[in-house]
């Protein structure tokens, strides 16, 4: 099941855990809070990812299979056995009796009575899988460990662990699964997942994701959006507390989790579901509707998409146009560089389905440790500040290239717009301005058709270029302000640490500043500015960024109509009165605070 | 017969091993205990537990200093207390998993 968003929560960094030596010895409800970073709700069996990527396939068993069942967990204890005891005699063979007795210890735990009476009759009396059943067992026994006041006894929660997948190695066999090739419907529960793992989750049975690493803004927090699965991520360490199949709430508004959910919170979640589709119903009325303020100013509405099928999307919100194309998946999915003809594949499918309406199309905007070996830098300590993006396309020029003249030739097709990503000093912009006619002529050259008039942009991300704004502005058709990386680049915080994640935020004073001033550089010359990072899709900041003369949105597709209510309901003296008070503020929480208000005024029904 | 109708041997002990009773001496003490025929119980203040099984007696997380309690109720209550004692009283590990 799955729910879309509403108001976004902050981050928030908190950890309520109700669980006490004795109770994990029980079910009981347990809520983790993360960090919010893809909206909606999932309801379903936990898939737990562990490095091997072990899954859980089936919670329970036929009656009539018991026996059958038993005999696979004997079997399977014999495997395991198998295998410990040789380990034990080579290790005691090469380093000696006294670490080979860590592996006799291991046989013993194997073999503990106690321990086989219980995985038993969790299978007779509960009809538990085997499989479910050792996992349920095991940790236990390893959270009993790790609550111990005795750090060395604390290490041994590994030793169960070690155990316990050695048990499902050998039940699980050939039926061990990939979590790309997931065949029911799971939330998956993982200590981290990479973008590329998560683009290719299968959207039929992936229902939502949690993480314990991570943070919001990275790329894996953004496929999960564009694929519109809920996801909290920097939860903090939790997978030990729970098994595969277990039932699992994924609160992707608030950025909660509840493991073993007791019933009435999961018909609590089933009732706002139920609620929410009210919600969503209602302002499918906005569906047709151009996006106007209620004193009748034009607003131009944009989706931002990462996969070509977003489109469909971004239709049936009634987008003006596509404002930012992130053309990164072409590049995480592939093995190798992806050709011309991959490009141009994806952009035509965008362009054709969008016909006369814009389409921006943001060059390669990734880091070089998420892309091929031989690209890599061996100084990259700091990616965030290193060869990313921009700065990597420049530097190699062939790969800038081949997008381009898929660009290019995709203009041919209707209104494409190219957007440079990172841009920080005019002579990257100048640069890559001048790879881009380079490209132009070859193709004038060849006889391929393209559009002369491109508009060429950049986006407003690094605080570099948001100072100079006017200077960028001579040389450009219009502005992006990427507010994801503007604000962890004004802020200083690698929102992706979890440990000072919660200081990233769009409502400092000192970003929301340098976005007005740039929204306003902007408008002084009249070239079109628009904000397309997660804040422009955050419902709270609607009023304010309209008040700060901003005349563009691009948002997530999900978040379309709620943001096209608000400013159908907002008129721009109101929105610019609220302007005026949040700029003196001082703090972060105290503008959030005096925003979620104003919304509440004007909205009730879209805050919660 | 039932095993509340044999003797029962009560003995308490202080954990010895700098790690305290981790798993290899704990090992040592499962095995020994299970080849009573009594049935042993190891408690730690409010806590009981299987004293033949390993997993179980980990799970006190006994540090070095820790006062323990073994009962046993069985024909062979006495003379297990008392071996089983002096395993948790042994200091080094490798003495314990000396092979017979």
């Amino acid at each position: 099941m799955r729910i879309g968003a509403r108001l976004r929560a902050e981050p928030v960094r908190q950890r309520a855990v109700c669980c006490s030596r004795d109770s994990a010895w029980q079910d009981v409800m347990q809520t983790l809070q993360g960090i919010a970073v893809s909206p909606g709700v999932a309801i379903g069996e936990a898939l737990v990812v562990d490095n091997e990527g072990f899954r859980i396939p089936q919670r329970f068993v036929a009656r009539d299979a018991v026996q059958a069942e038993i005999r696979r967990l004997t079997d399977a204890i014999a495997g395991a056995d198998q295998e410990i005891a040789a380990n034990r005699d080579t290790v005691t063979e090469q380093l000696g009796k006294h670490y080979g007795a860590i592996f006799g210890a291991h046989l013993k735990i194997l073999h503990d009575a106690r321990l086989r009476r219980e995985i038993e009759s969790m299978i007779r009396q509960k009809h538990y899988s085997p499989e479910y059943a050792v996992s349920r067992t095991m940790r236990r026994y390893a959270k009993v460990f790790q609550s111990l006041d005795n750090a060395f006894m604390k290490e041994r929660s590994q030793d169960i662990f070690d155990i316990e997948k050695r048990l499902l190695k050998h039940l699980l066999r050939d039926r061990r699964e990939n979590v790309s090739q997931l065949t029911s419907p799971v939330v998956l529960l993982a200590h981290n997942l990479t973008p590329s793992e998560t683009a290719n989750l299968n959207r039929r049975y992936a229902l939502g994701f949690v993480t314990e690493a991570g943070g919001p803004g990275s790329h894996t927090a953004i496929v999960a959006e564009a694929m519109r699965l809920p996801a909290v991520v920097a939860t903090g360490p939790f997978l030990t507390d729970v098994s595969g199949g277990d039932l699992v709430i994924i609160d992707g508004n608030l950025g909660r989790v509840v493991l073993q959910p007791d019933e009435e919170t999961v018909a609590k979640y089933r009732y706002e579901a139920e609620e929410h589709r009210g919600v969503e119903a209602r302002l499918k009325y906005f569906a047709t509707k151009p996006a106007v303020t209620a004193d009748g100013v034009r607003i131009q509405l944009y989706g931002n998409i990462e996969f070509p099928y977003e489109v469909e999307q971004c239709q049936a919100g009634g987008a003006d146009g596509i404002g930012l194309y992130r053309t990164e998946f072409l590049y995480l999915n592939a093995k190798k560089e992806p050709t011309e003809s991959t490009h141009y594949t994806a952009y035509k499918k965008v362009l054709l389905a969008m016909r006369e309406k814009p389409v921006c199309i943001r060059t390669l905007d990734l880091g070089a440790d998420k892309l091929s070996e031989e690209l890599q830098s061996s100084d990259e300590k700091n990616p965030v500040l290193g060869l990313r993006s921009i700065r990597l396309t420049l530097r190699n020029v062939p790969l800038f290239r081949t997008q381009m003249r898929a660009i290019l030739r995709a203009s041919a097709l209707g209104k494409v717009q190219i957007l440079f990503p990172l841009i920080t000093t005019l002579k990257e912009l100048r640069q890559a301005k001048m790879l881009l006619s380079d490209v132009m002529e070859d193709l004038e050259e060849s006889g391929i058709d393209f559009d002369r008039q491109i508009k060429v942009g950049i986006m407003a991300e690094v605080p570099a270029t948001a100072l100079l704004l006017e200077r960028f502005l001579d040389e450009v058709d219009f502005v992006s302000i990427g507010t994801n990386d503007l604000i962890q680049y004004t802020l200083a915080v690698d929102r992706s640490n979890k440990d000072v994640a919660s200081m990233y935020t769009a409502s400092e004073p000192a970003v929301l500043r340098l976005i007005r001033m740039s929204i306003q550089a902007a408008d002084k010359v009249n070239k079109p500015v628009n904000v397309c990072g997660q804040m422009s899709g955050n419902i709270l900041y609607t009023m304010l960024l309209l008040g700060f003369g901003l005349r563009h949105f691009s948002v997530p597709p999900a978040s379309l109509l709620e943001i096209k209510k608000v400013i159908s309901s907002a008129n721009i003296k109101q929105c610019q009165r609220i302007a005026r008070r949040v700029m003196p503020m001082e703090h972060a929480q105290d503008i959030r605070n005096y925003l979620k208000e104003e919304l509440r005024k004007q909205v009730p029904e879209l805050v919660p | 017969m039932e095993a509340s109708d044999h003797p029962k041997a009560i003995k308490s002990v202080e954990v010895k091993n700098p790690q305290g009773l981790h798993l290899r001496p704990g090992e040592a003490f499962a095995r020994r205990a299970s080849e009573f025929e009594s049935t042993i119980e190891v408690i730690s203040g409010e806590r009981r537990v299987d004293g033949k099984s390993l997993l179980d007696i980990a799970t006190l997380g006994a540090s070095q200093g820790t006062q323990l309690k073994i009962e046993a109720r069985g024909p062979d209550a006495e003379v297990a207390v008392e071996v089983l004692a002096q395993i948790l009283e042994t200091k080094s590990v490798d003495e314990l998993t000396k092979e017979p």
